[in-house]
């Protein structure tokens, strides 16, 4: 028996001579073929060369007819190789079919972010909604269908920002596939973000998994901050173990990075070695191990910075009045360097007013009320402050406020939402992160009523999302007024993008109205008002299809 | 034949789009977001000069131009008409207005000038056999054939046969290791085969050059190419010649695998190979050929047990037939085109399709074994046939090794046996198959050849799943 395996896998017929290609069903076929390669043989050769079997060119088309039908008709299956171990068993439950079908076209609609032939400019924006979709499907607990988790994978490969979602609903599916494949190995290199979410942000997690602690000991420099910053999420105290160990060793960049890590779920655990690191050879290590010590008000770092910066900042009565003085520091000396006070003032800044400002930063803001008579920080805020420090100090307060998270200090210092926006001390958009979501919100919208949009942008980037009504309602009044105002709506692409990620479904029905094209006027730019028809139909059809996907989901937003 | 029941217009009688409901529109749709598009402008007040009668369904929607958009949806067959310029077919308003007679059902009544124009040239052209998409168009228009017409081209095909004999008998001379040098001469007689009107022969030729050189065991591929065409070549002079050694179902094989297919209109009058069956739609598939759609249906009847396969071709532009969706049901009569191993099969006045009750297990299937004695089997018949479909019972898909140049499998649930899968099959077909299976055993329908098996569907437990 001359049995082969041909280019398919499949094993062919044995040999015609052998008798009955199968029992039972028909006797041995015909005459006796020449074997197969020896047919192709001849074939190779060429019959004028030589005498192929059957004696010409024709007979060796005959033969070689009647073997290919027979190793065909005869073909045997393959000896199986081992099936991989099933998959284990997902507890979620499946997703309702209407929310199957919705991922199967965001997915199919992915590779198009705002851009592809068939896109109008009307239509919603399916790579703005992927990642909503993915993290309220994930977040209702439900299982991806069986069939759509690879192209899940592929999408979560291509697109960061989608990874934790999309892997967490392929769930233990999506990991025994990724064992099969090579191209889908990142996800074996990504802890399942289901442990994550369970243990919450600060209780001590598992323990680092053999794994993990081999990627951190040998992985790429990207690996290493991904394991060191998925570890220090689950269990802070590990991560810092991890990363004091190798320490020495590392780069200054690498270091600077890693440190940078440790921001997450910082605690006094961490002091004593960002102490340490206060003494690191690299300037921007020391600088950044500084900055998160001030973070800290309970640590050494803060009180030996609230002590100086206490030296330097007073109350004086004057004619009755109180007021704060200032005496900015002479001199940067060593222990202060040591501290990460840096000497050399940035452009356009006094050297005197620099030291000040990064020792006010770095010291906590509960100090100033005993300092200052008992004040709270709105009357602190409010007290005049002599020979022009005010707005240096105030600054330094408002960086104060948002590293030490201080909500009465930030409200203080952000002012009433009717000021001009660069009236204040700070950033309004980074004071505002400081503050209650609902108080955000109505200093956004209050803020939008009186100044419009074009500032808008990072304001409205602090806020809560979905926005509230309030902001919504002032966002669609203040996209009404730029449209009669005449104005592009492209002059507002960044405030209507953010519109169709952060405003409620329930804003769709304000919207409609705008939708019309409205009749020109004298002053309004050539086509703006179809433009902006354009825009709000964009917008509303976006709303349509969030409201539709969280209903299908069957999840309120 | 099952009478047509999609509408009850006469009378007073309330219209009742039967067969049709909101997911046979949702099939309909050539993408998702037409279908999301449509459900959305179904529920606008744009609409207006709306109605229904006569099988046919019509409504004008104001859009963004000055005139609205004029729409006819053909409700026998689910072809539409828009004045709208969207180059997908059908479009978002005809959905949008199939979706809104599904939701609320209109009197019928005569059809305005504008619907009824269309509808009458749309029924016409159908009329004419199922004629201009079901058919492949060829050069010289079939109907008119004479048998004088025909027997001229037959006496062509021959002497393209005999021409052909001779360059396999001067190629098999000089050798198959000379044909890795150039194939220059077979683009010509590849291009005299199109002009003897035998595009199964020309297209055989092309495949020819396309294989030296061509990886591995190239020469073993060619020589079978080769023996095959010779077969067919002898195969059709014999025919030709009025041979009896060729029985009456063989002979229709060669000459469709020649070219000479048997026109659908003839085909549905006079084809004796009739089926009446609830029909499962088992897969459909697309494939660009020759700038032509070809769409592929097979189906299982499910009290004969008879596999069917429905193959249609469309121009570029040319509206889709609505697709079935898989484990769905057509209850109606197919005829099967004449052949030796008879697989290709019409649909007349085509029924509605329906959605099955509840997911339903699948067809029953076979083995490995057994769907490569079936293969067997019909290349016994039809030594031309490349591939047979097959229900495959209990099978799990495996992988090749990471970095290994193996091939992927579909292994028997006892690990005895396995297809190995034609490379013909695409990666990331095979990955959802994976997935579908999670490593457990699932049914798997596709087709099963000598290169290996190609999976369309899968079944797992009350799922089907089109690959």
């Amino acid at each position: 028996m001359s049995e082969t395996t041909t280019t398919s896998g499949l094993r062919s017929a044995p040999s015609a001579a052998a008798g009955p290609s199968r029992a039972g069903t028909r006797p041995s076929a015909g005459p006796v073929l020449p074997p197969w390669q020896e047919l192709v043989d001849a074939a190779l050769l060429g019959a004028v060369r030589r005498r192929p079997p059957g004696g010409s060119a024709t007979a060796l088309l005959d033969a070689a007819a009647a073997q290919t039908v027979r190793r065909r008709a005869g073909a045997q299956p393959a000896t199986a190789r081992p099936a991989p171990a099933p998959a284990p068993e997902d507890p979620r439950p499946a997703m309702p079919e209407a929310a199957a079908r919705r991922l199967a076209w965001l997915l199919a609609g992915r590779h198009r972010p705002g851009g592809g032939t068939e896109r109008r400019a009307a239509d919603p924006d399916l790579a703005e909604l992927l990642p909503q979709w993915l993290a309220a499907a994930d977040e209702a607990g439900y299982a991806a269908p069986a069939e759509q988790v690879p192209t899940l994978l592929e999408a979560a490969r291509g697109r960061t920002d989608l990874r934790r979602h999309a892997l967490s609903l392929a769930g233990p599916r999506g990991r025994w596939l990724a064992g099969l494949n090579p191209e889908w190995r990142f996800v074996l290199r990504s802890t399942p973000p289901s442990t994550v979410r369970a243990t919450g942000a600060v209780a001590a997690g598992p323990a680092p998994t053999d794994a993990e602690q081999l990627l951190w000991s040998e992985g790429l420099f990207a690996e290493r901050v991904a394991v060191l910053t998925e570890i220090r999420a689950r269990n802070p105290r590990a991560a810092l173990e991890l990363l004091a160990a190798e320490w020495g060793a590392e780069r200054a960049e690498d270091r600077l990075i890693f440190l940078d890590t440790l921001r997450h779920g910082l605690s006094t655990a961490d002091e004593e070695f960002l102490e340490q690191a206060l003494t690191d050879r690299s300037r921007n290590v020391r600088a950044t191990a500084a900055e998160l010590l001030a973070t800290l008000p309970e640590s050494a770092y803060a009180a030996r910075m609230a002590k100086r910066a206490r030296t330097h900042v007073g109350l004086d009565r004057c004619d009755g009045a109180a007021r704060i003085t200032v005496e900015a520091p002479h001199e940067v000396d060593a222990a202060m360097r040591r501290d990460g006070v840096a000497s050399a003032p940035p452009r356009g800044q006094g050297q005197r007013a620099w030291w000040l400002s990064q020792l006010v930063d770095s010291a906590p803001l509960g100090g100033w009320r005993d300092r200052l008579g008992g004040r709270s920080p709105a009357e602190i805020v409010a007290l005049p402050v002599a020979d022009g420090w005010e707005r240096e100090l105030h600054a330094a307060w408002c960086r104060a406020a948002v590293r030490q998270q201080a909500p009465e200090w930030a409200r203080a210092l952000i002012g009433p939402p009717t000021a001009p926006p660069t009236h204040g001390p700070g950033d309004p958009a980074k004071l505002l992160t400081v503050l209650p979501e609902e108080e955000r919100a109505d200093w956004a919208a209050r803020f939008i009523a009186v100044h419009g949009l074009s500032e808008a942008f990072r304001i409205l980037g602090a806020c809560p999302v979905p926005w509230s009504p309030k902001i919504g309602t002032a966002v669609v009044d203040a996209l009404e007024i730029a449209r009669e105002q005449g104005s592009y709506p492209w002059s507002f692409s960044g405030v209507l993008g953010l519109a169709e990620r952060c405003l409620r479904p329930s804003a769709a029905e304000r919207l409609t109205p705008l939708t019309a094209v409205p009749d020109e006027s004298e002053d309004s730019a050539p086509g703006a008002g179809a433009y902006w028809a354009e825009a709000f139909q964009r917008l509303v059809t976006t709303l349509r299809v969030r409201a539709e996907m969280y209903a299908e989901l069957e999840v309120e937003q | 034949m099952v009478p047509h029941t999609v509408l009850h217009m006469d009378g007073n009688r309330v219209a009742e789009a039967v067969g049709w409901d909101e997911e046979r529109v949702r099939a309909l749709a050539p993408d998702t977001a037409s279908h999301t598009a449509a459900d959305r402008l179904a529920q606008q007040p744009t609409w207006s000069e709306e109605g229904a009668g006569q099988d046919a369904v019509w409504g004008a929607c104001k859009g963004s131009g000055s005139r609205p958009y004029r729409t006819v949806v053909d409700l026998a067959s689910g072809t539409a008409h828009c004045t709208c310029p969207s180059r997908k077919l059908p479009c978002k308003h005809a959905l949008a207005l199939l979706l809104r007679r599904v939701r609320e059902p209109l009197a019928g009544v005569e059809p305005p000038e504008w619907a009824g124009t269309w509808l009458a040239e749309r029924r016409r052209r159908a009329a004419r056999g199922a004629g201009g998409e079901t058919e492949r168009p060829s050069q010289g228009s079939g109907r008119s054939d004479t048998a004088a017409r025909r027997a001229r081209r037959e006496a062509r095909i021959a002497a393209g046969a005999e021409e052909l004999e001779q360059r396999l008998a001067d190629l098999l001379g000089e050798g198959l290791s000379a044909s890795e040098r150039g194939g220059a001469s077979w683009e010509e007689t590849a291009a005299r085969m199109v002009d003897a009107q035998a595009p199964g022969l020309a297209s055989r030729v092309r495949e020819l050059t396309s294989v030296p050189g061509s990886g591995e065991r190239w020469p073993e591929r060619l020589l079978s190419e080769c023996a095959l065409l010779h077969l067919l070549d002898r195969a059709f002079l014999a025919t030709h010649a009025g041979s009896a050694a060729i029985p009456p179902p063989l002979a229709e094989t060669v000459r469709s695998r020649v070219g000479l297919t048997v026109e659908t209109a003839r085909l549905l009058s006079e084809g004796t190979d009739r089926l009446h069956d609830r029909w499962l739609v088992l897969a459909q598939r697309d494939t660009e050929e020759e700038r032509l759609t070809a769409r592929r249906t097979w189906l299982r009847g499910c009290a004969s047990g008879r596999t069917a396969l429905l193959l249609s071709f469309r121009a570029p532009g040319r509206p889709p037939e609505p697709r079935l969706p898989c484990g769905w049901l057509l209850e109606e009569e197919l005829v099967f085109h004449p052949g030796a191993a008879p697989l290709r099969a019409a649909r007349g006045e085509g029924s509605a399709p329906q959605r099955p009750a509840a997911g339903g297990a699948g067809p029953p299937g076979t083995s490995p074994l057994g769907a490569l004695r079936a293969y067997g089997e019909a290349v016994r018949a039809d030594p031309w046939l490349e591939r047979w479909p097959a229900v495959l019972e209990s099978v799990v898909p495996v992988p090749p090794a990471p970095g290994s140049s193996e091939r992927w499998q579909l292994a028997a649930e006892s690990g005895e046996s396995a297809l190995p899968v034609a490379s013909r099959a695409g990666a990331s077909e095979l990955w959802r198959l994976t997935a579908v299976s999670g490593g457990r055993p699932v049914k798997v329908f596709g087709e099963c050849g000598h290169q290996g098996f190609v999976p369309y569907t899968v079944w797992s437990g009350e799922e089907v799943v089109a690959l």
